[in-house]
């Protein structure tokens, strides 16, 4: 079947062993999205550090209800920027979102994205793309408002 | 009369497509969309190609014979429901600007348009609607709420997928101005009692409304049995055009509201500081209407009375119990809503364990079977049913025994792709 290019043996993987998910302490910000046409919803926590003026994702976990996809891709987004630099792990997103946006002609740069390459079948089904950025999306909206908090602390 | 599905099936010209790389199209998503016959798409392409013209409002030919493809569609629509005239049939885009139209007509009444009292809202009064409702039955209350200072009071939905009408008399009372209800459920497939409700809300009286988007199109529906004040419907569903929707209400009650929407057509005499109306069914069609989508919906409306509705009632059920038997076989599958024909149209919504709907409805995909997943636009009644989500199959009158039994199939599929039984 074609659909084994959606479902990757990693994603499946993922979505029956996520990483990280179950919410955790500490943490700086919680948010909660939702995906209005199937109603996925994801709680997602990020706990930013302050490493000599670049901060630092330190921890991100989450709960969740959702599709193999969304929930995978949540599991495979939260080991990628796990102890990565803010600035590093916002490429790597956006690098992601590139993925994502190209209906299946793009060929994924596995250095940057390892099991995340995984979802470049995703990119062929539109209705499925939302899905797997929920996470992301979460992870980016937690990790901005992180940072709006660390700013106004600051100054 | 038993329906000659083979000879339908060759009037709807998708039904001949190949998709996801060349598999035959079934296609089990009419209770979204349902599929269009070659009659409809002729006489929407023969309106634009020989009479296209604006309506009501030009003396040429052309103008003459649009405004009678336009006018007779609404004496077509009349007749299809059982109206007492077709000045009491109002074209609006689609159901949800129906029940928009009777909102808002009751805002504007509300907010100082001359209006009786029966149509005006506020602090004290209760709006009655069902956990079981549309977004699009549900919301504009809602939001009628907001601007009025009314209440909102629902029936809830018993474990089975039925009302739960125990309360009926202290939910419906004095206070109560308006009851909006489902006929026929768009997730449970459940036809509600509107008769019975109906009667107490007038018996208190309010004024009701019932949304009949998923029970036109399959079974013969007629407004003055069915006891509401306001039925909406869609063209789309009962294989009319995108577009075109219908309000039929009584005429008493459109002579009283006030417009909803201000503009073209809609008026008597026009004053820079004021206007008067055109008298209904005019006074609430504002602007250029959908005028090929109705040659569109009176044919599909003669396409539905030539193959029988009664027929395509019979053959439906006749599918619905083929499905349901095989559907209850299926080891971890749940349907929602109730698991015998009886008072139940074609929707028919499940979970599968271990499988999200989404990831069901793509291995269905593949397999070319459309189906839908997700909340279907009744996020309160799967938080009723506590559900996340779910798949949902409908069937028509072009379906067959065969592609029940190829989802049925596809179904089993999905469950060993997940490793599921």
């Amino acid at each position: 079947m074609q659909i084994q290019s959606l479902y990757q043996e990693i994603i499946l993987d993922h979505y029956r062993n996520p990483h990280h998910k179950g919410l955790r302490e500490p943490f700086d910000v919680e948010v909660h999205h939702v995906n209005p046409t199937c109603g996925d919803e994801v709680t997602l926590r990020v706990a930013l550090k302050d490493v000599g003026g670049d901060p630092v994702v330190t921890d991100v976990s989450y709960d969740s209800l959702g599709c193999s996809i969304s929930q995978a891709s949540a599991s495979v987004m939260s080991d990628l920027v796990i102890g990565k630099p803010v600035s590093e792990a916002m490429r790597i997103l956006q690098e992601f979102l590139d993925l994502m946006q190209s209906k299946g002609q793009a060929e994924p740069d596995e250095a940057v994205l390892e099991d995340a390459v995984a979802f470049a079948g995703v990119s062929k089904y539109p209705a499925r793309i939302k899905c797997a950025l929920l996470g992301w999306m979460a992870w980016k909206d937690a990790t901005g408002q992180a940072l709006d908090e660390t700013t106004g602390q600051a100054s | 009369m038993t329906l000659d599905v083979a000879r339908i099936r060759k009037d709807f010209p998708i039904l001949d497509r190949r998709v996801r790389g060349g598999r035959p199209l079934i296609y089990l998503d009419s209770a979204n969309t349902s599929q269009k016959p070659r009659q409809v798409i002729d006489a929407i392409s023969g309106f634009y190609e020989r009479h296209n013209a604006n309506i009501h409002r030009a003396t040429h030919e052309l103008s003459e014979e649009a405004t009678a493809a336009y006018e007779g569609a609404r004496i077509k629509v009349a007749g299809f429901v059982g109206a007492r005239d077709e000045s009491e049939i109002i074209f609006t885009k689609n159901i949800s600007e129906a029940i928009n139209l009777v909102a808002y007509s009751m805002s504007n009444a509300s907010a100082g348009a001359p209006a009786p009292d029966r149509f005006r809202l506020g602090p004290g009064d209760e709006i009655v609607v069902t956990e079981m409702e549309h977004h699009s039955d549900l919301v504009p209350w809602q939001l009628l709420c907001q601007r009025t200072g009314a209440t909102l009071r629902w029936f809830s939905v018993t474990p089975e997928g039925r009302l739960d009408l125990s309360g009926l008399d202290g939910l419906i009372n004095e206070r109560t101005k308006l009851v909006a209800l489902v006929h026929q459920s768009n997730v449970l497939g459940t036809v509600n009692p509107v008769r019975l409700i109906a009667d107490r809300a007038h018996a208190v009286g309010a004024l009701v409304l019932a949304d009949a988007a998923q029970s036109v199109p399959h079974m013969p529906v007629d407004v003055q049995d069915l006891g509401a004040d306001f039925v909406g419907f869609t063209g789309h569903k009962m294989c009319g055009p995108t577009g075109i929707g219908v309000l039929w209400a009584r005429r008493e009650l459109l002579d009283e509201m006030p417009p909803f929407l201000g503009g073209g057509e809609m008026i008597e005499t026009v004053w820079m500081d004021h206007s008067t109306f055109a008298p209904p069914p005019h006074k609430f069609e504002a602007g250029t209407m959908p005028i090929a989508e109705a040659a569109g919906l009176a044919a599909a409306i003669d396409y539905l009375n030539e193959t029988g509705r009664e027929s395509i009632h019979a053959h439906e059920q006749a599918l619905l119990g083929d499905a349901l038997t095989q559907l209850t076989g299926i080891d971890g599958l749940r349907i929602l809503g109730p698991t015998e024909p009886e008072d139940r149209g074609t929707a028919i919504s499940f979970e599968v364990d271990g499988v999200h709907p989404h990831d069901v409805s793509q291995v269905l995909d593949e397999l070319g079977i459309a189906v839908r997943a997700g909340h279907h636009c009744a996020w309160p009644l799967h938080r009723a049913l506590g559900v996340q989500a779910s798949t949902r199959a409908s069937f028509y009158l072009y379906n067959t025994h065969e592609e029940v039994a190829a989802l049925i199939d596809g179904i089993r599929q999905a469950q060993k792709f997940f490793g599921v039984n």
